[in-house]
């Protein structure tokens, strides 16, 4: 039997938002979950439910106000702020609604960006890491073009790469197909399961769309703050 | 276009910092070399002669209380052979040159004119006062019966090189000199009434064969002339005067000009300093998301911190050589065409290089420390909040 290897688990995880005011609110209620390597995972729910927020903490953007987050087998309750970036910097990557190119910069170069912030690459294997991705995103002829010269489809597709880079366990997508055309978005979610069948990397796609949620794994469904559904898309 | 607006800013300040100094420390190096090439910058003289009180033997009881004071008579230094030997081994001095100054009369014909009579050691004293230099005629060859006169005293006693005059002291000694060197101090007064001998030719016309009325001095550091002339005084005994304080208002003037300089670049400098911070400041605003997703993907605080203030050093550095490049340019272009009358450079240019590397090191480090409130406020944005914008 193969062992099914954990890449995020939360437990009884909580967000609440001005503690110890009048206005104290909690958005997030007791939310256990746990993503596995190699799934394809959609989180879906109503505009407010909390998505963006669990989104951010499951990425070590902010922190649980209650409850614990491993990231593989480590904990991260305890971590001060460096070894969460440093983490987040090895383990996740991002791919947003709005692509958040540097606009001034080519798509190998954007591509580029993680393996410069982390410092431990050679130049040279940064550009063939970077080529490699860009090729695996259909985007080898348009490495060289700077990012604002490229179309909205395209310009996702070298965000995906970009948080490719790193070669995280885990890629957070929030509303990834959000700004694009059918096509656009048929092509780029094709892209992202041709990744994580090939490089077994994880996916959590936060949307809206319930056709793109059928073609997932998995669907999660969260509605003001708390996990009400989870099932296979078969289902 | 935001930082070429902000860098022909810093180069324009730099600039101006560069071609007030080069123009400010050329002026002032010229006034000065003006001044203290035509004098020493210590001068030590006898003590003052005074008279003293008579006394009973007991202390409170003053048999003279009005006391006068006594005529200053010409006398010699006393030991002053000695004070020189002590003097030359002192390293902040540069020369010691003893001289004898006095009072005579120059006569030719019907003519005669009060001077001023010097008796100098050539050697020494021609490092002091640069006299050479300021010689229109003739040589400044010292024997025992030469004189040097200024141009004013030669149009009035109407001699020229090689003619000679009757000098003729107070105490009654004279003698027949021969005009061997005609200088200009550019100073009428001093053209009228300066002439230089040789010391042994002063000592005898003033009766004090063997003395030496004064003790000239020159010293490394200018503007250490005033400690030193105080230590020389405690040390040896004597009256020291330093050129800082026989020159009291040229010396104000001088530090005035320096402080207003330095107020200038204090203020340019604020206004570079603040330029940058601003431009910073909106470029941290406008590219908030791009902080945030370089946070999202693992950039530390600390390297979000450097590339900002990295980015303010680097605004000050090129803009400083620019500036610094267009500040030396301008003064060398003010320089060549701004003339005397006479065709001639208004004052020698002192263009440093120390003034090109100061500039641009201060304006690159203006740049970090303007950059730091809004690298600060990058570093600490919160990811989730820059990414939403």
């Amino acid at each position: 039997m193969v062992e099914t290897r954990e890449v995020l688990r939360l437990e009884a995880v909580c967000k609440s938002y001005n503690i110890g005011t009048p206005i104290e609110i909690e958005v997030l209620h007791d939310i256990d979950l746990v993503l596995n390597q190699g799934e394809f995972v959609a989180l879906i729910g109503p505009s407010g439910s909390g998505k963006s927020t669990l989104l951010n903490i499951m990425g070590l953007l902010d922190r649980a106000t209650k409850g614990r987050l491993f990231i593989g087998d480590q904990e991260t309750g305890s971590l001060d702020d460096t070894a969460i970036t440093n983490l987040r910097g090895q383990r996740i990557g991002f791919v947003f609604q709005h692509h958040y190119l540097i606009s001034a910069f080519t798509a190998l170069e954007n591509v580029m960006m993680p393996l410069l912030v982390e410092h431990d690459f050679p130049t040279d294997e940064m550009e063939k890491r970077a080529r490699d991705l860009l090729a695996q995103l259909g985007l080898q002829q348009w490495e060289n073009n700077l990012a604002n010269n490229m179309s909205g489809g395209q310009q996702q597709r070298v965000a995906i790469a970009r948080a490719l880079a790193m070669n995280p366990a885990l890629i957070l997508a929030d509303e990834p197909t959000g700004n694009l055309d059918t096509k656009s978005a048929d092509t780029v979610l094709e892209l992202m399961k041709a990744v994580n069948a090939a490089n077994g990397t994880t996916f959590l796609i936060v949307t809206h769309n319930m056709d793109l949620a059928r073609r997932c794994h998995r669907i999660i469904e969260v509605v003001d703050g708390r996990i009400v559904a989870q099932k296979s898309a078969a289902d | 276009m935001q930082t070429m607006f902000i860098i022909t800013a810093v180069a324009m300040g730099v600039a101006v910092i560069v071609f007030m100094s080069a123009l400010l420390t050329s002026l002032q190096a010229n006034f000065i070399k003006r001044v203290l090439t035509s004098q020493p910058h210590i001068q030590l003289t006898a003590p003052d002669e005074e008279a003293r009180s008579l006394r009973l033997s007991s202390p409170d009881r003053i048999i003279a209380p009005m006391i006068q004071r006594p005529a200053q008579r010409i006398r010699s230094i006393d030991q002053w052979q000695k004070i020189r030997d002590t003097l030359r081994t002192w390293p902040e001095i540069v020369t010691v040159s003893p001289t004898m100054v006095g009072s005579a009369f120059a006569v030719r014909g019907a003519a005669s004119r009060s001077i001023t009579m010097m008796g100098i050691d050539p050697e020494f004293y021609f490092e002091i006062v640069r006299l050479p230099d300021y010689l229109v005629a003739g040589h400044t060859r010292m024997l025992t019966e030469d004189i040097l006169i200024g141009t004013e005293l030669a149009k009035n006693l109407g001699v020229t090189l090689g003619d000679k005059i009757i000098v003729s002291a107070a105490s009654g000694a004279s003698r027949v000199l021969t005009i061997t060197g005609i200088f200009d101090l550019g100073n009428k007064g001093a053209n009228e009434r300066s002439t230089f001998v040789a010391l042994r030719t002063a000592q005898a016309l003033l009766n004090l064969v063997g003395g030496v009325t004064n003790i000239d001095l020159s010293v490394h550091d200018i503007y250490a002339a005033e400690t030193i002339a105080l230590a020389v005084a405690a040390v040896t005994g004597v009256k020291a005067d330093s050129w800082i304080t026989t020159n009291a208002q040229f010396f104000t003037a001088v530090r005035a000009q320096q402080n207003s300089n330095t107020l200038i670049r204090v203020f340019v400098g604020l206004s570079v300093a603040f330029g940058i911070a601003s431009v910073l400041v909106v470029s941290v605003i406008q590219r908030s998301q791009d902080i945030g997703i370089l946070r999202a993907m693992g950039a530390s605080q600390g390297q979000i911190l450097r590339v900002f203030l990295l980015q303010g050093g680097l605004l000050g550095f090129a803009g400083s050589i620019i500036g610094a490049a267009a500040g030396g340019g301008a003064v060398t272009v003010w320089h060549a065409y701004m003339r005397q009358a006479d065709g001639t450079e208004i004052f020698p240019l002192v263009i440093e290089p120390s003034l090109f590397v100061v500039a641009v090191l201060l304006a690159a480090v203006t740049g970090v420390v303007a950059a730091a409130v809004p690298a600060l406020r990058a570093a600490r944005l919160d990811p989730v909040v820059a990414i939403r914008g």
